[in-house]
């Protein structure tokens, strides 16, 4: 949408640009509490070990470290007769045969409840928070309003809507505060090694939330890029300096391409895998000039910083100080993690100002939502967003008013993109590398790392016992 | 009854009454289409199941935007609903195992409840190349599917993907991709829709607990209790069409007035579904309500036949 506006030359009005925000924040908030409860937590918490858990002893490390509402000896109480059911009822369901009892889960059983309650009372949240997408985009997921020049709720912009939404927002930020922010705190104080683990180099962040018509200048997540863990001296970014390369992907050959000229032409045949010097994976591996670069919530937060963000600096450094660890800790698994529930705070803090702006237009009687636009014969256009998951950029080429090429570089190509044509590893290969494994047929730490980037692919990762040299194939989801 | 007293405690410690609840009841059992009588009955699969059926729920070509809907499901909540009235048995998403244990799972459940799951597949199966295009653990979508769908009770194909090919199949559809019924050469429960609404995944499921038996379905495999009337039929802004007053601009007073959107491509006409009934995300919308026109998400080969989207019919 944002490349065909490019492409078409249109400009929208300020209540698309500030529903867009508003929907874009909301996307975050819903996103990362689901990524942090329901798709990350369980690397880190044993819920088994919940079952041992004294109840009272709970509540007082909940009174301890969270603001949450829910707490109480009672509470946790019926939070592990739940679980016991559970697991009495012999159908165990979802939590089937994971690594239960693992050496490097380091939870003690009351954290482990703590933090399993919270899991269930965020399922629900985040069925709430969800609400804020069908408010002005008539449903969630795929929400329906965003249309190029603008957006089509207009009939939305009336009082009860936007007292539902700030409603659901203020909700959903106060369980950011008081549950998500307090349980990663107090999640990663048991882990502090991880903050040595899973690092990568080079950082790219398009930035989001534009505030005025200038982009990149009024971006409220700046873009950015950063080389070689450089913090201090964070670079322009260029969109002319992306490419693909294909050479390990199971793609016919070809030199590395920008989007506007890129092909994809999948190999007719079963593909094979054939890792190292081979084709192993249906990724590309994006580049910015040669530079395998880690997209998503860390590259996001360490542009900010090194540009000495309001929000997010001082979040940061409160955080390192709270956890007492330096400033390099960032660069790791641990890192993305807090980095992720770092920006949901600055940002679903932000998401006022915008309603806020939202509401004084209204107030005035400005409910313009859409600007008419013409189709050209011949154009050219990009995109730039910074989505949940990381830098997204779309690519079109229009001619004769129809869609000649269309390119879309998202961010799990970026981080789960394999090795380029001169064997420069993709961030995830590279972050995975030096990862201590207690057992190499139940890898739980390999599962932390991969699942820090919020993979939007099922994908293998094959580990190899210098050892033994025995293979084992790990599917992780 | 013992169960049925803990239930109702519990939804109470959570705010919701035993009157919130029944009103959920019968609005579920008129979704299904079924009488008054039944909404007894239909709080008792929830309140009380004498068993909790297990699922196998399969991810094929797809988004995962389907789960993502039935993630959103408030009544029952997603965690009453995944704890304890189903018992899922493998769910790639949402389950804690990875790994050659997650195939175990798979592979155990299917053994164990052999003839008694229920198999929900989302996404559609890679029929090129062996299949070659679409695999998990390196096993092709379709050898998945025919080993695992014909051990099921029952088949629900939850999505456009899994009914009709959806995304995945549209035109040049290098992988071959096809439903789940086309791929298999078999007929299967469909719930189509980009996502489909998860009440309607509920309202078969309770059906099923129920009456021991699918819902009815049309000639498309769709349960005529969701699908049995179009979009347009039942739109709310039906009378602005009989009125000839239509919204010829996004962003018109016409617009803001909710006027029918038939002129910007609304593709209500052709499509059956019950989004203006159910609305989405507990009611709060659906998208003719945020002022854009249906693009008849569900169905069949949408992506190629519903095209351009802006376009009248």
């Amino acid at each position: 949408m944002r490349a065909v506006e490019n492409a078409v030359g249109v400009q929208i009005p300020e209540n698309a640009r500030l529903l867009r925000n508003l929907l874009h924040g909301a996307q975050y908030q819903h996103d990362h509490i689901v990524h942090f409860y329901h798709l990350h937590a369980l690397d880190w918490v044993d819920i088994v070990s919940a079952l041992s858990a004294d109840p009272k002893k709970t509540a007082a490390l909940a009174d301890n470290v969270s603001e949450a509402p829910w707490g109480g000896a009672a509470y946790f109480k019926n939070v592990q007769n739940r679980i016991k059911s559970f697991v009495d009822s012999g159908q165990l369901g979802p939590f089937a045969n994971a690594y239960w009892g693992h050496s490097a889960y380091k939870l003690p059983p009351e954290a482990n409840l703590m933090a399993t309650s919270h899991y269930i009372e965020a399922l629900r949240l985040q069925a709430k928070a969800a609400r804020m997408h069908a408010i002005f985009g008539g449903k969630n997921p795929h929400p329906q309003s965003l249309v190029v020049g603008g957006i089509t709720s207009i009939r939305d912009l009336s009082p009860d809507r936007i007292a539902e939404f700030l409603y659901l927002t203020r909700e959903t930020q106060e369980f950011v505060k008081k549950v998500y922010i307090p349980d990663l705190l107090a999640v990663a104080s048991f882990y502090k090694d991880w903050g040595g683990i899973g690092g990568t180099t080079n950082f790219l962040a398009y930035g989001d939330f534009a505030e005025t018509d200038a982009e990149p200048e009024s971006l409220y997540m700046p873009r950015g890029l950063i080389v070689n863990r450089d913090v201090g001296g964070i670079k322009p970014v260029d969109q002319a300096s992306v490419t693909e390369d294909v050479t390990h992907g199971w793609y016919e050959k070809g030199d590395a391409k920008h989007p506007w000229s890129g092909e994809t032409k999948p190999i007719q045949e079963d593909p094979e895998y054939r890792p190292g010097s081979g084709q192993y994976t249906w990724l590309k591996a994006p580049r910015y000039e040669d530079l395998s670069s880690e997209v998503g919530p860390l590259a996001r937060v360490l542009v900010a910083y090194g540009k000495g963000h309001d929000a997010i600096k001082p979040l940061v450094d409160s955080t390192l100080q709270k956890l007492d660890v330096p400033v390099a800790a960032l660069f790791s698994t641990l890192g993305r993690t807090a980095a992720r529930g770092l920006e949901t705070v600055a940002i679903g803090d932000r998401m006022e100002t915008w309603m806020g702006e939202l509401l004084a237009n209204v107030k005035a009687g400005d409910t313009s939502t859409y600007e008419p636009w013409e189709m050209p014969d011949k154009a050219q256009g990009y995109g730039l967003n910074d989505v949940p998951r990381g830098s997204l950029g779309h690519w079109i080429d229009i001619e004769g008013g129809k869609i000649k090429n269309y390119q879309y570089v998202v961010p799990s190509t970026w981080n789960f993109g394999p090795r380029d044509s001169k064997g420069v590893l993709g961030p995830v290969e590279e972050a995975l590398i030096g990862t201590p494994i207690a057992d190499p047929k139940k890898p739980l730490e390999i599962l932390r790392t991969v699942h820090s980037f919020d993979p939007c692919i099922a994908c293998a990762v094959h580990v190899i016992d210098p050892d033994s040299n025995e293979v084992i194939k790990i599917k992780v989801q | 009854m013992e169960k049925e007293k803990e239930f109702y405690e519990r939804l109470a410690s959570k705010g919701v009454s035993r009157r919130d609840f029944m009103k959920f009841c019968t609005f579920l059992t008129a979704t299904m289409g079924l009488s008054s009588s039944f909404v007894p009955k239909v709080a008792e699969v929830f309140a009380a199941p004498k068993q909790r059926p297990p699922v196998i729920w399969l991810h094929f070509g797809e988004c995962t935007g389907c789960s993502e809907a039935l993630l959103r499901s408030m009544y029952p909540w997603i965690d009453e609903l995944v704890l304890e009235i189903l018992s899922v048995e493998y769910h790639e998403t949402i389950m804690a195992a990875a790994g050659h244990q997650a195939e175990e799972n798979l592979h155990n459940a299917v053994e164990k409840y052999a003839g008694q799951f229920i198999c929900v597949v989302e996404g559609s199966v890679a029929t090129k190349f062996n299949g070659g295009y679409g695999k998990v653990a390196g096993k092709s979508f379709l050898q998945i599917a025919q080993e695992v769908v014909p051990k099921a009770a029952a088949t629900v194909c939850i999505g456009s993907c899994s009914s009709f090919g959806g995304i995945p199949a549209a035109k040049p559809n290098p992988g071959g991709y096809k439903g789940v019924g086309d791929a298999l050469g078999i007929k299967t429960l469909n719930l189509p829709g980009c996502p489909p609404n998860p009440i309607n995944l509920i309202g078969t499921i309770v059906n099923y607990l129920l009456l021991g038996k699918l819902p009815a379905l049309d000639d498309k495999g769709r349960p005529v209790f969701a699908y049995g009337k179009t979009i347009h039929d039942t739109c709310p802004r039906r009378a602005h069409f009989e009125n000839d007053e239509f919204v010829e601009e996004f962003g018109s007073e016409e617009a803001a007035l909710g006027y029918c959107l038939y002129k910007m491509g609304c593709r209500g006409p052709e499509t059956y579904n019950n989004c203006a009934v159910a609305k989405f995300n507990d009611g709060t919308s659906w998208p003719v309500e945020a002022g854009h026109p249906c693009i008849g998400c569900s169905e069949p080969n949408f992506w190629d036949t519903m095209t351009p989207f802006y376009e009248e019919l």
